[in-house]
């Protein structure tokens, strides 16, 4: 009976809704992802607008983390994986052979499902990134960014009286916020969350997600999310994606309230997923 | 229904006893073999240190003696040739006639026999050497060792059989018990000094351990300091950078053969190259040292990818996430995490090293190295294969010296244990 309702996979041959904007950050045409043999995503085109905070929704294998991946090449690390299409930040071939990722990744930071500090102490968790590329000459000027990074991080209070303790002795909500406060120290232009709330407590999830809102304002964010009523929540826009196809992008209070895609209906209203 | 219930809780109930008694039964398995272990091991301790600590231990004979010059042959005392070529020997001999009142030319010899002659010459050679020019002349007390076979005899003393009667005749015997009435001057039973300042000698009681742990330690070195870096940087590579083909799969297969190589495979090996090829000096701790790095290369290299392996992926994530390069990842997270297992491999590679002596024997590790070596290009020998050539000596003496060596070689690789302890506890804590 359902099944009457939900269109066919293979009958989706277009993203209904608003997948392009004028001010992209970032901009992805036709995307193919492969994993050996297997075809993970299908012709994904989609823009990621300045300051915008970006959902990516769908159910488990829809390839909504793979895509996410793809944006600061995180797939290059699994030896089978290979990307086709175009995928620009800011009118540069991201996947061009002669890109250096570094640099890449210190524009385009990620945040992970898990919460994963290294562990070393707070400080020296805030400070890599920054010590990696070189951004401070001098002590103070890593104790500035260390701080401020903190603090953007809604964190700053909580540790420190204690930033030179192991970052793993910090619960799991605020290793989380440690992460995302290693993520902003490197000032990146645009962040990945890759389900950042999934591991964490209800009351650890609602400070994340302030947080995001209040990066917002600085940085790009796109965010995949199991979560509906996250995606509904703290972003902008949602995009839907349903085995490996970008089904439908719109304004997130349009998806959630008046979805242009039937399967998007039936995914926000519970009848899979 | 209800009749079901009961009898399906009855059956439980008569199923928990039998799972009881075998869980019981599985745990009495555990306990009975931990015994059995801990029963050889204390079976073993108590053999080896009931007969090793004897070795360090010897008789001596507190002797007067007047260093004469005449008798000596020594003219001037700034002359160390004169002093080194002394006739230690017939002074001591004098003395010793003198103590054991003998006058007869069996007499003499009974006396001779109890009383290690040369050896004590030595020491009183060594005391001459620092300052011949005041003790020329006047009258010392000395320690003369006795001989060896006094030294089992009187180590055994009440024991079941008295071993070591045989070895004398009535007259000695009669000699040893009048010293060993007397209440001073008898005999004496201290730390045997000799046993660890002096390397190996063809009589036992000069014979000491020193050339073999100097060897041993050279030894390790060379390996330690090869292996080492060899081991943890093939690791990563093969971890890390090595794409995954056919190649890399038949170098892991060819690692993972190496391990179980009959270790005198690779003392052939050293003969054959080291040796034969490059022509490196012979019996070294540095071709030794070649020779158990291959041996120990993979022990190495097998725990170091297990560690690297073991590191959480999230971690390598996280940098490459922030930007780190594969070199930064590598450097700043994997090898700082992998260490503890590193060095918990290098630690047990190193061991089997040092209890090696199969393949040494092949490279001529195995002479008879009187000298302690102070380089790592000397002829030098190594505590297993001082202890095996020890044990294969028919002089009583040599047998214990053989026990202590055991103990010594223990107690070296309990030392490298716990410093492997000590590295890996501060290495974690910095984390």
């Amino acid at each position: 009976m359902e099944n009457n309702t939900i269109t066919d996979i293979n009958d989706i041959k277009e993203t209904v809704g608003i997948p392009l904007v004028d001010n992209a950050k970032m901009s992805m045409r036709d995307v193919d992802v492969f994993y050996g043999e297997k075809q993970a995503i299908f012709g994904v085109s989609l823009d990621i607008g300045v300051n915008e905070v970006i959902a990516m929704i769908g159910p488990s294998g829809c390839g909504k983390s793979t895509f996410l991946r793809c944006l600061n090449r995180m797939n290059d690390t699994i030896e089978i994986c290979k990307v086709t299409g175009q995928l620009h930040l800011e009118g540069q071939n991201i996947y061009d052979s002669k890109l250096d990722v570094v640099p890449l990744r210190a524009r385009v930071g990620m945040v992970f499902q898990k919460p994963n500090p290294f562990p070393k102490s707070i400080y020296d968790n805030v400070a890599y990134g920054p010590r990696i590329h070189g951004l401070a000459a001098r002590r103070a000027d890593m104790d500035e960014i260390v701080e401020t990074s903190l603090r953007k991080a809604g964190l700053w209070e909580e540790v420190k009286d204690r930033l030179h303790q192991p970052g793993t002795g910090l619960s799991g909500g605020q290793q989380q916020r440690l992460c995302i406060a290693r993520t902003i120290a490197v000032s990146p232009e645009v962040i990945l969350m890759d389900e950042p709330c999934s591991a964490l407590d209800p009351i650890a999830t609602a400070k994340i997600e302030e947080l995001i809102d209040e990066l917002s304002e600085n940085f790009t964010i796109a965010i995949v999310t199991h979560s509906m009523q996250q995606a509904a929540r703290v972003s902008h826009r949602t995009a839907y994606f349903h085995l490996g196809k970008l089904v439908e992008v719109n304004e997130t209070e349009k998806v959630f309230t008046n979805p242009d895609h039937s399967l998007t209906e039936a995914y926000i209203t519970g009848r899979f997923g | 229904m209800t009749d079901k219930n009961i009898n399906t809780i009855d059956l439980v109930n008569k199923n928990l006893k039998k799972r009881y008694r075998a869980e019981k039964r599985f745990q009495a398995y555990g306990i009975l073999s931990i015994c059995f272990g801990l029963m050889c091991l204390v079976f073993l301790f108590t053999d080896i240190i009931s007969k090793g600590t004897r070795g360090f231990f010897y008789h001596y004979l507190p002797i007067e003696i007047h260093l004469d010059a005449e008798v000596l042959g020594i003219t001037d005392t700034n002359d160390v040739h004169q002093i080194l070529g002394a006739d230690y020997t017939t002074l001591v001999k004098k003395r010793v006639y003198e103590i054991f009142e003998a006058k007869k030319r069996k007499e003499k010899k009974n006396a001779r026999t109890l009383i290690a002659i040369d050896a004590t010459g030595y020491r009183i050679q060594d005391l001459l050497k620092t300052n011949a020019a005041s003790l020329l002349g006047t009258t010392i007390t000395i320690d003369a060792l006795v001989d060896d076979k006094v030294d089992f005899y009187l180590k055994r003393l009440g024991e079941k059989g008295e071993p070591g009667k045989e070895y004398f005749n009535e007259a000695q015997l009669l000699l040893i018990g009048k010293l060993l009435e007397r209440q001073e001057g008898g005999f004496n039973k201290s730390l045997n000094k000799t046993f660890f300042t002096s390397g190996d000698s063809a009589q036992s009681e000069e014979a000491g351990i020193l050339s073999a742990f100097m060897g041993s330690l050279y030894l390790l070195l060379v390996t330690f300091c090869l292996s080492f870096p060899i081991g943890i940087a093939t690791a990563v590579y093969l971890e890390e950078y090595a794409p995954k083909n056919k190649w890399t799969d038949l170098i892991e297969i060819n690692i993972n053969n190496l391990a179980a190589v009959p270790s005198i495979i690779f003392g052939l090996l050293g003969l054959a190259i080291f040796l034969s090829f490059f022509g490196f000096p012979r019996s070294t701790p540095l071709v030794g040292g070649f020779v158990l790095t291959l041996m120990t290369l993979p022990t190495i290299i097998i725990s170091s990818r297990a560690a690297i392996k073991a590191v959480p992926p999230s971690i390598r994530e996280a940098a490459y996430g922030i930007g780190a390069s594969k070199m930064q990842v590598t450097i700043h997270h994997v090898i700082p995490l992998a260490m503890p297992g590193m060095l918990t491999g290098t630690i047990i590679g190193l061991a089997q090293a040092l209890g090696e002596s199969a393949p040494l024997l092949m490279i001529g590790m195995a002479a008879f190295i009187p000298d302690v070596p102070t380089a790592i290009t000397d002829p030098s020998t190594v505590l297993p294969m001082q202890i095996f050539q020890w044990f294969r000596n028919a002089d009583a003496g040599f047998s214990e010296k053989a026990s202590a060596a055991i103990l010594v070689l223990i107690l070296f690789l309990v030392m490298m244990n716990a410093l492997a302890v000590w590295a890996r506890s501060r290495l974690e804590r910095r984390w």
